[in-house]
């Protein structure tokens, strides 16, 4: 499933890597950033060792503007708070800083997402009886709903990717982009919703109508093998770009500072 | 007065059948001195509070305290899930009962418990299916204009116990790193027992008191346990234990593992003395930072 790509003269990556670099570069030119649990945590040091400097980092658990020295263990790790602008208690954090609207991007892990970027982390079958139960909100429920813009990292199959999600733990565009920017605009909220889905597979952004659309395609990947792993049929940029592959120093950073056990990459 | 008291005493006299119990902080500070204690002492009924129930709880659960969870996130940092509380929602002839929040919930409830209002209100669960798994989570209509947000109601437990870095003998205590909640679920308790790394003197207290987290005022009683929030960490002291974290996985996902390990590092042991004897000199060397970070001192100056 994650082989190497190998193409000649270029260096071999695996689709994991390539996930996590595309989710990087997407940070691109933001501010805040608040770190969700698992891959997030990964793809957003990458972006602050890469093309995002200035990344302010925010940890749900209390530390605004961390420079951890080591590739956090979980979301929460003493090397968050050692060297970190502020470290605030977490009324404070979800107050001010996120429901007040000083986040730029929510950025999001999840065990399922619909078609209009809705997802789901609480249980898989039902909620009484599940069949997996799964971690639950955390902060996801609360990121949806406040960051400014809400990016998404997953590694997509057909039990990921699907068309109808078992719980919404974490509003996105709801049924549609016309009445969520209602409902957004009707309640106040300061965030507008998911723009971003970076997968093993592609990059997602989402259309007028509120829908996921794949605009880039990882380097080897065909669009059967994106068709084989969602439950419905995928919009497609035209044109349909190929994401650009890792650069040596991406890799690098990966494979020798950030992590090098391959816990996000095996 | 000195609310200095051992670990036995102050878990037998606060904590009693039937509490809700707050053992909080989050990934950061968590007593397993005190939920070993607990369990220890085959406690039972307990509904157990935290934002992350984290190892600690699993353990708690696992060993039979616990008739209910209440929590927002149910996982093992970093690593995957939390077996034996999962077992018991999936599978147990009576399954443990979840009250589920989000994050911002939980702190919120504390935080109406701490202040002593009716509800917290929050912009969270608006088109979620959180509400409907959960009846306590409700929709009120602002009374200045047409926003609907969400409220939740008051959490005040029996009891709350924190770890931290220090305290004097009156229960002042100092923490820094992530302080997560602990300072609103310990104004929602009724009872509080800190955990403290180092007893200090008052002096030391008053030389700071902006990092004053607790007041004297609301503990019960002060617990000296160095190394008391182990596999958890403290900021300036020591590390997370991964490797406990990793370990975790393969003993909880086997109830026979889980119960073998339960004999033998709690029922087995008196205490977290013991406990840190067999862990070994040179497990808890490996966990101390690098080298220090001392902030810089700030002057309060003299006003006379």
């Amino acid at each position: 499933m994650s082989g190497p790509n190998l193409t000649a003269g270029a260096p071999a990556f695996s689709q994991s890597e390539m996930m996590i670099v595309a989710a990087a570069r997407e940070l691109a030119g933001q501010r805040v950033c608040f770190v969700g649990v698992g891959l997030p945590n990964i793809a957003v040091n990458l972006a602050r060792l890469t093309s995002s400097p200035d990344l302010e980092l925010v940890y749900e658990s209390g530390a605004f503007g961390a420079r951890p020295a080591r590739l956090p263990l979980s979301i929460g790790d003493p090397t968050i708070v050692t060297g970190a602008t502020a470290a605030v208690p977490m009324l404070d954090l979800f107050s001010y800083y996120l429901q007040g609207g000083l986040v730029d991007v929510g950025f999001l892990g999840a065990a399922q997402i619909d078609r209009f970027g809705n997802i789901n982390s609480t249980v898989i079958g039902d909620y009484e009886r599940p069949k997996t139960r799964l971690p639950g909100s955390g902060g996801a429920c609360e990121i949806a709903i406040n960051a400014r813009q809400v990016f998404v990292i997953m590694r997509q199959s057909r039990r990921s990717f699907v068309e109808k999600i078992d719980f919404r733990t974490s509003p996105g565009n709801l049924g549609g982009a016309e009445a969520a920017a209602r409902i957004r605009r009707e309640q106040g909220w300061l965030g507008s919703g998911p723009s971003v889905v970076v997968t093993d597979l592609g990059t997602y952004h989402f259309d007028s109508t509120g829908e996921m659309r794949l605009d880039s395609i990882h380097p080897g990947v065909t669009l059967g093998q994106v068709r084989e792993t969602m439950g419905w049929e995928p919009r497609l940029a035209e044109p349909l770009t190929v994401t650009p592959e890792p650069t040596a120093e991406e890799l690098r950073l990966i494979r020798e500072e950030l992590d090098p056990d391959g816990a996000y990459t095996k | 007065m000195s609310k200095v008291a051992a670990m036995r005493e102050a878990i037998a006299e606060i904590v009693r059948d039937g509490d809700c119990v707050a053992i909080e902080g989050f990934t950061h500070l968590i007593s397993f001195a005190a939920g070993h204690e607990i369990i220890r002492q085959r406690k039972r009924d307990l509904v157990l509070a935290r934002l992350t129930p984290d190892l600690i709880y699993d353990q708690m659960v696992a060993a039979g305290v616990a008739r209910k969870l209440v929590f927002s996130w149910l996982g093992n940092p970093g690593v995957g899930g939390l077996n034996a509380i999962r077992r018991s929602v999936e599978s147990a002839a009576v399954p443990l009962e979840l009250e589920e929040y989000s994050h911002f919930g939980m702190v919120g409830r504390y935080t109406a418990g701490a202040s002593n209002m009716p509800f917290f209100p929050l912009r969270s669960y608006f088109e979620t299916d959180l509400p409907k798994v959960n009846p306590l989570i409700r929709p009120i209509r602002s009374p200045y204009g047409n926003e609907t947000v969400y409220a939740v109601p008051p959490l005040k437990p029996d009891v709350t116990i924190v770890h931290a870095q220090r305290s004097d003998a009156d229960g002042n205590t100092q923490m820094w790193g992530l302080v997560g909640c602990q300072k609103e679920a310990a104004f929602a308790a009724e009872r509080v027992i800190v955990v403290v790394e180092e007893l200090v003197s008052e002096d030391v207290i008053r030389a700071d008191p902006n990092r004053t987290i607790i007041p004297g005022l609301i503990v019960d009683a002060v617990v000296v346990e160095p190394f008391g929030a182990h596999p958890s960490y403290v900021q300036g002291s020591y590390d997370r234990d991964n490797r406990f974290y990793l370990d975790w996985d393969p003993i909880s996902r086997d109830p026979a593992a889980t119960e073998a390990w339960l004999d033998e590092w709690v029922y087995g042991l008196s205490g977290r003395a013991e406990y840190r004897e067999r862990l070994g000199p040179e497990r808890v060397a490996r966990l101390r930072p690098a080298r220090p970070a001392m902030s810089g001192a700030v002057d309060y100056g003299v006003y006379e």
